[in-house]
């Protein structure tokens, strides 16, 4: 009779044992990346939970931790990111516009504004706060620490993600659309305005949303703007001083009393809150809206 | 069919005007886009001149030849490197946390997670990648360097501050970036390799080292090499960690200063125009923006240079 030849895998131990470091090698990463999240938010939480009520949103900031709170910062966040969003969406979206619907890949100039959107992305924070000191700040310009220099320089900042994403938006809508609207002899930006714009502005808000809500986050370029002083009053205007959220909350962290400390988790809990508040709304948009053609 | 005279291939003045109108448009959005340049442009001219005026006072032999940075103090010493190895400490040890566990994650993510698992991971991490840094910097103050770093680190002592705990935590804050670059570099690769490795008897842990990893490999270089300059521009993580004291040292357990962390700490101080120290903010920045500026090149070129194209 012939012999019976059995098939049988061959797993060595080496294997097997790669294979259980290399999965302890991943989920390291993984566990370590959401373990830490988790210590962090846990921590500011624990830390911050003795300050956070009603009179951290209602009290001014005050050299007294007992009766200091964030007010003026919170509405000093508001008039920044707002002025940075009126600023920074409409230039954004229209350079987004330009290289994705008129610009000619061929011609020089419009590679180098795409490379330098692309490297304009990755300048540190903190140089465009250096800029702002010097030509918007002081020198130039001149504006002095207010509202206005703040919100131009985050619009320099967010600007290269603004039309990076919104590029991504308009791109994302298929090309039939546009031939469609060309053939019937809509003009270029007829096509643009009436076709293309109404389809990817889901996409744009909700890239829109996320970069302007690292606006709100940033505190490097304004530490270099002179934000760091002591502001006990609301903004009425844009030439207005003002302080923001992660300014006062740097603020209160680099305190030399220690009772400042649970004050500046508080803040930072009701940073992180506005934060996610907004991922989640972009997010909801995101879902709401997205097609799929 | 008698006369053909009243036909006339001008456009009409109503086509004229929306032609006129059209080209308009174009200027204006034209204009928009331009203004990004703009932004380049300013920050080159707002560094090159104090930097220059800088280089007047100091030379540049002081600076990039001493050891010792004290620009703020009587009498003033200008040598970077002490700062520049700063830079240089926070970036390595941020990299040593961010390229193992973001690899990691990023292989997780794309080649073992079921997609169930993977969209309620993904948007955990995106999370991680928007915590603000004055955030990270209150965590790396308030709980690495107090209860880990003060407690495990065995040489010496630790104070307040530490190099150590502002280049680990920056780490934490450039992982979710390397996780989800390397990530898309990897979900790139198509399926085909994959199976084929699959079909000669390979299982999921070689598919990935050995199909995924070198074909991803240019994408997941890039995602490193521009994290690393996001470690190199830190600004708040290092003012607040890492301390104001600028020494070169061999232990990260001390504290020490970074370039941006530099810049941050003398724009806080609010220093007069013209002055020495208000100077050095540019200089230092012209080498910070330098080095990211060049480390973002490299990306870009490698990138180009060693992408695999598929189909």
């Amino acid at each position: 009779m012939s012999q019976v030849t059995h098939l049988r895998a061959i797993q060595p131990a080496s294997r097997t044992a790669k294979d259980i470091v290399f999965r302890t090698f991943m989920f390291a990463g993984i566990g370590i990346a959401l373990g830490s999240l988790a210590t962090l938010l846990v921590n500011v939480i624990v830390e911050g939970a003795p300050r956070l009520t009603l009179d951290l949103v209602q009290n001014m900031p005050s050299a007294r931790p007992q009766r200091a709170g964030i007010q003026s910062a919170i509405f000093g966040s508001l008039w920044v990111v707002i002025t940075t969003a009126v600023i920074s969406l409409p230039t954004g979206i229209g350079a987004a516009i330009y290289l994705e619907e008129f610009a000619r890949r061929d011609r020089w100039y419009n590679r180098l504004i795409e490379l330098n959107v692309q490297n304009l992305a990755a300048v540190p924070s903190v140089v465009f706060g250096i800029l702002g000191m010097a030509f918007i700040k002081r020198g130039p310009l001149g504006l002095g620490s207010t509202v206005l220099t703040a919100a131009l320089v985050l619009s320099m900042l967010v600007l290269p993600t603004v039309v990076i994403v919104s590029r991504e938006a308009i791109r994302a809508v298929p090309d039939s659309f546009r031939q469609g609207s060309l053939a019937l002899g809509a003009t270029k930006w007829e096509t643009v305005r009436h076709q293309v714009l109404p389809n990817a502005l889901p996409g744009i808000l909700t890239g829109t949303i996320l970069s302007v809500s690292r606006a709100l986050g940033e505190s490097a370029p304004l530490l270099m703007l002179g934000a760091l002083t002591f502001i006990s009053f609301n903004p009425t205007a844009l030439d207005s001083q003002y302080t923001v959220l992660p300014i006062q909350i740097f603020s209160y962290i680099s305190n030399a009393k220690q009772e400042f400390r649970p004050l500046a988790a508080a803040s930072i809990v009701v940073l992180l809150v506005v934060l996610l508040a907004l991922n989640a709304v972009a997010i909801f948009l995101r879902n709401k809206f997205q097609k799929r053609w | 069919m008698t006369s053909t005279a009243e036909f006339t291939l001008q456009p009409s003045s109503g086509a004229r005007r929306r032609l006129g109108f059209e080209r308009f448009v174009k200027a204006v959005l034209a204009s928009m886009a331009t203004v990004t340049v703009l932004a380049s442009v300013l920050i080159v001219l707002a560094l090159v001149r104090p930097a220059i005026d800088f280089f007047g006072d100091v030379s540049i032999a002081d600076f990039f030849g001493g050891t010792n940075w004290k620009p703020l103090f009587k009498p003033a010493e200008f040598g970077v490197w002490s700062i520049f190895v700063g830079s240089l400490w926070v970036a390595a040890l941020a990299l040593t946390v961010a390229i193992p566990l973001g690899l990691g994650a990023a292989f997780f993510l794309s080649e073992y997670a079921t997609p169930r698992v993977r969209s309620i991971v993904k948007p955990i991490l995106e999370v991680l990648a928007g915590i603000p840094t004055v955030v990270f910097g209150f965590f790396a103050l308030n709980f690495v360097n107090p209860n880990l770093v003060a407690k495990l680190w065995p040489v010496g002592d630790v104070g307040t501050y530490s190099v150590l705990a502002a280049g680990l935590v920056t780490g934490i804050m450039i992982l979710p970036t390397v996780a989800s670059l390397a990530e898309d570099a990897m979900v790139s690769v198509p399926d085909a390799l994959r199976q084929g490795a699959y079909a000669l008897g390979s299982n999921r842990r070689e598919v990935s080292t050995s199909v995924v990893f070198p074909a991803a490999l240019s994408g997941i270089v890039a995602a490193v090499v521009l994290a690393a300059a996001r470690a190199i521009g830190e600004t708040t993580i290092a003012v607040l960690a890492a301390g104001s004291k600028a020494q070169l040292s061999l232990n990260p357990g001390e504290e020490g200063q970074t370039m941006a962390g530099f810049i941050g700490f003398a724009g806080i101080g609010d220093q007069a125009t013209g002055s020495v120290g208000y100077q050095s903010i540019f200089a230092v920045g012209a080498l910070l923006f330098t080095v990211t500026m060049l480390l973002n090149i490299v990306s870009i070129r490698i990138v180009r240079r060693f992408r695999e194209v598929y189909e």
